[in-house]
């Protein structure tokens, strides 16, 4: 994995792959695994999470306060499995993220719209 | 990532991470097998799916805390330990780092202390300057005088302040012995001048520098004040006696000034008005009586020129005032580091030297350590091959290398400088003491030199480190995992990086080797210049009569009981009395001349030096009488003025008819030339004869002489010392001369700089060479164990030995021949710079050249015979079968 494009790829993802990540974690605390699998789900496997992004993005959202991990029995499993849920910081910064996004998406949507009208 | 408010939080350990990525593989290996995969496919296609574990567990690692201090940690640590189990290698690397780092540590450090801060203590010494006078016709410079200092002073508006300090001697009396001091007669302003303040007591007031012997007070030194009066704090008040003449003790310096002289730790600070204590007459009104050594501090953002440029207006307005006193005469400001009164100017120019070889010693040295880790690199190859095929990127190895230079050069500075700070004082032993003074030549390690010699290290891990890193990161998986090929013999092109490197230190080698042959040459050529007389055999001390409180008619007495009683030494064939020492830092007296049938031009004022010498004194100096007569004891106070004047002076001013019976006048008297004498070199030897006279010491008494004897046999010092120790207490015990010493051995101290210079070039010329040899060595060691393959199946096709010998030897004599012409081709572009510090040789003297090439294609030959006398020792079955 020669490191110049890695780093690239991860700049172009990282946004919106934290942000994924945040929005999954407002329907309830889960594991990387299933943190992965809501995405793919919701997507009907349009996209599906790079592992290896994954777990450092989950680490770093640790890291910055958002989300914060925990070990513990739930649900179906029968093991402790390190469980992610949204802080209050989280929630917030989801918030912006999202407002960000929305204007981003109508931003891009106007541009195309306007092309297809010529 | 600017969350700055949220509570930091741990990083999950290792293990934590390990299972949570660990779960995550289970939880999929779980689904897939739910899904009808059978369990051990599940976990299969589940790790295809993760990727590299170890990346990923690594990057999550990255998540958390500054990325490149983590890694930077983990790469110390592991470059810790892979130092730590080759320490052969480490502490040749590390020892030969901070030989090269220390070298210009030391003298970068030097030059701060010595050059561009000699002062310690002393504020703004960037803008000081040091004034001296100019002659016309003279080219040397010289003296201000008292009055004329104190009228630029006044006279000039672009420096902040005037001062003075002229270095003297004193002997401190009183107690139960004498004690020779050195000191400084300086103007009342002098420590407000350089921003000292005395650490107890005051230091002088306005006023206190005027009235001949009006203000009998001292500020005397820290040290002094320690060891000659235990730290007492009653000291203030109190009464020390200087030549006899009791001063009082008004203050106390603080630890660690040392005045303002490099060379000489100062003992005593007198103000001016005290100097008739400490010479032979009162100079303080007479404006031709030149001795004082000015400073001045420039004002913030005035230039050199600019300030130049007034005091010139200054001093032709003098010069018009004064005709008598200035005619021709000039001041020159000289920014510190040229300061010309003291030892700075004599070190300067061989500081730059020295910057330069330890530049080029530390190139050689990186590029050994470049060559060594190329090695290692080829040998831990496998351990870089299986680091990369478990992930580590090419630029991930290549930082870990750096590291491991880092690590080098880190310990290397460290060395380096503590090598630098134990070798502080050693420039001060090729100086000779003065009385009873601590020679000084302090390096300096100012946050300056600290952070200078910091970048050195780094740079140097660049140049040592990276292309070896860069080189081996780039194993290539796929080829180097295939066996690595043998390589064939006379491959030097093989290995271009190695062959590089070993050419850099030949050549840089030989640039040393030419260099330490020139100064060596031209120090034995200086040493056996002829200074006009002969120095074999005469031995010389210094008599201080002021100091025991003579005055002129004791003193001459003295000196008629002296010389009879010296004359009855054993061995002693001459001897003779004389007022000035050649090659002393004390200069010969000087002045202004007239000379009958001279005119001289409008603004010419000619000066000449002069030296006071006893009858005998020609003959114990071996200096030959070439027309008229030596002086005699009819030459005497009440009988007419003589002089004798050296061969150079008569030519100058009598071209065309014998000086015999002509007159010369020294300030308001006139004497009569009896004699012509031969040249002599008494400031340094690789300047010509100066314009020089004598005249009869009976006829300009003084009470400070030097003794000279010339002895039967060489190496007299030693012999006679005791017994010239014993005549001058027999003719009175209060009387304790300097040091005996022989002419010889003083002329060798004159040539300090140059010594320096030699003792530098050749430890470290030699290391090179040593470095150059092994480097050498190393590759062709490197070559014969590569191509052992090959040169098996030569021997085996019936190859002589002597045949194999000659293959690697021609390999190796390659480089050889390629360091060695391009390291003569840079010797004969750049020895030039030695410039000043070559004596009677040419820098590109062809002897110097063919031997330098002669010592290197030997050392070379020794390098490259024992690996190749090893090839033809292989045994060809063990060899093919590698």
């Amino acid at each position: 994995m020669p490191l110049p494009r890695a780093a690239e790829k991860v700049e172009l993802l990282q946004g919106t792959l934290d942000m994924l990540i945040l929005k999954t974690l407002i329907f309830g605390p889960t594991h990387g695994r299933g943190i992965a699998n809501h995405i793919r789900q919701t997507t009907d496997d349009l996209l599906s999470v790079e592992h290896g992004s994954l777990y450092p993005a989950l680490h770093r959202l640790e890291h910055a306060g958002l989300i914060a991990g925990t070990w513990e029995v739930r649900g179906d499993v029968a093991r402790e499995l390190k469980y992610y849920r949204l802080t209050a910081a989280g929630r917030k910064q989801l918030h912006r993220e999202q407002s960000k996004w929305n204007q981003l998406v109508a931003a891009i949507g106007r541009v195309m719209q306007a092309n297809e009208g010529r | 990532m600017g969350w700055p408010f949220h509570r930091p939080r741990p990083r999950p350990s290792d293990a934590a991470i390990a299972r949570e990525l660990r779960d995550h593989l289970e939880l999929e290996a779980a689904e897939l097998s739910a899904a009808g995969l059978s369990p051990r496919e599940a976990e299969l296609r589940a790790r295809q799916r993760f990727g590299n574990v170890t990346v990923v567990h690594e990057d999550v690692r990255e998540s958390w805390g500054s990325l490149w201090f983590e890694r930077l940690r983990q790469d110390l640590g592991f470059g810790w330990r892979v130092l730590w189990r080759a320490p052969v290698f480490t502490c040749i690397a590390v020892l030969c780092l901070a030989l090269g780092i220390g070298a210009n540590a030391a003298v970068l450090s030097w030059t701060e202390g010595i050059v561009r801060h000699p002062f310690p203590m002393v504020r703004d010494q960037a803008r000081l300057v040091a004034i001296a006078g100019t002659a016309k016709g003279a080219s040397g410079l010289d003296e201000m005088s008292w009055p004329d200092f104190t009228d630029l002073a006044r006279g000039t508006s672009a420096f902040d302040a005037f001062f003075v300090s002229k270095i003297t001697g004193g002997t401190l009396t009183g107690g139960d012995r004498a004690q020779r001091l050195v000191g400084q007669l300086v103007t009342a302003n002098y420590f407000d001048a350089i921003g000292v303040r005395p650490m107890m007591g005051r230091a002088f007031l306005a006023g206190e520098d005027v009235g001949r012997g009006a203000h009998p007070v001292t500020v005397i030194s820290y040290r002094l004040w320690q060891d000659h009066y235990g730290g007492s704090r009653s000291i203030i008040g109190t009464t020390i006696h200087f030549n006899g003449v009791p001063h009082t003790i008004v203050g106390v310096s603080p630890e660690g000034f040392l005045g303002t002289f490099v060379g000489y730790a100062m003992q005593f600070w007198v103000p001016a008005s005290q100097q008739a204590v400490f010479d032979a007459s009162y100079k303080l009104d007479d404006r031709a009586a030149r001795w004082v050594e000015g400073f001045a501090r420039l004002k913030p953002g005035v230039s050199l020129a600019a300030a130049q440029a007034q005091i010139n207006g200054v001093a032709s307005t003098l010069e018009a005032e004064f005709p008598n006193a200035d005619r021709g005469r000039g001041v020159r400001i000289f920014p510190i580091e040229d300061n010309p009164f003291d030892n700075a100017k004599v070190l300067k120019p061989m500081l730059r030297v020295a910057g330069i070889v330890a530049a080029l010693i530390l190139v050689i040295v990186c590029a050994n350590i470049a060559n060594l880790l190329l090695v290692r690199a080829l040998a831990r190859r496998s351990e870089l091959l299986v680091r990369r095929a478990l992930g580590a990127s090419g630029a991930r190895l290549t930082r870990q290398l750096v590291t491991e230079g880092l690590i080098l050069a880190l310990a290397g500075t460290t060395l380096g400088v503590v090598l630098a700070f134990l070798s502080r004082n050693m420039l001060g032993s090729f100086f000779a003491p003065r009385g009873g003074a601590t020679l000084v030549f302090g390096a300096d390690f100012h946050w300056r030199v600290l952070a200078t010699t910091v970048a050195i290290g780094l740079v140097s891990t660049l140049l040592f480190a990276l292309a070896p890193a860069l080189h081996a990161a780039r194993v290539d998986l796929a080829t180097a995992m295939r066996a690595i090929a043998p390589g064939a013999i006379g491959g030097a092109n093989r290995l271009p990086m190695r062959a590089a490197l070993v050419i850099v230190q030949l050549c840089l080698s030989v640039l040393l080797l030419v260099a330490t042959g020139l100064v060596v040459v031209s120090l034995e050529r200086l040493l056996a210049t002829s200074p006009g007389f002969a120095a074999a055999n005469i031995t010389t001390t210094g008599i201080d009569l002021v100091a025991a409180g003579y005055d002129t008619a004791r003193a001459h007495r003295f000196h008629d009981e002296l010389l009879a009683r010296s004359r009855t030494l054993g061995g002693v064939s001459s001897v003779a009395l004389a007022r000035s020492l050649p090659f002393s830092t004390r200069p010969y007296d000087n002045g202004p001349i007239m000379v009958d049938g001279y005119r001289s031009a409008k603004d010419e004022q000619p000066t000449a030096d002069y030296n006071a010498v006893t009858p005998g004194y020609f003959k114990t100096f071996g200096v030959p009488v070439l027309a008229g007569r030596e002086f005699s004891t009819a030459d005497a106070d009440t009988s007419e003025p003589v002089a004798i004047v050296t061969r150079a002076l008569a030519a100058r001013y009598w071209p065309s008819a014998s000086p015999i019976g002509r007159r010369l006048r020294l300030r308001e008297r006139w004497m009569r030339v009896v004699g012509v004498v031969g040249d002599i070199k008494y400031r340094s030897l690789d300047e010509p004869p100066g314009m020089l006279f004598y005249v009869p010491l009976a006829q300009q008494r003084t009470a400070y002489v030097l003794l000279f004897l010339r002895t039967s046999a060489d190496n007299a010092a030693n012999g006679i010392a005791p017994a010239v120790g014993g005549a001058i207490h027999a003719v009175d015990p209060a009387v304790s001369p300097y040091e005996i010493i022989t002419m010889r051995e003083q002329i060798s101290r004159s040539t300090a700089a140059q010594r320096i210079l030699v003792t530098l070039l050749f430890v470290f010329s030699s290391l090179a060479l040593l470095l150059a040899a092994m480097g050498l060595y190393g590759m062709i060691s490197y070559m014969v164990s590569q191509s052992a393959r090959e040169l098996g199946l030569r021997m085996a096709l019936g190859a002589s030995p002597a045949k194999l010998l000659a293959l690697v030897m021609s390999s190796g004599l390659r480089l050889t021949l390629a360091g060695i012409v391009l390291g003569v081709a840079i010797a004969l572009g750049t020895t030039r710079l030695l410039g000043t510090l070559l004596y009677d040789v040419s820098p590109r003297d062809p002897y110097i050249l063919g031997g330098v090439v002669i010592v290197m294609s030997a050392a070379a030959m020794l390098a490259c015979l024992v690996p190749a006398w090893r090839a033809t020792r292989l045994d060809p079955m063990r060899a093919l079968r590698l």
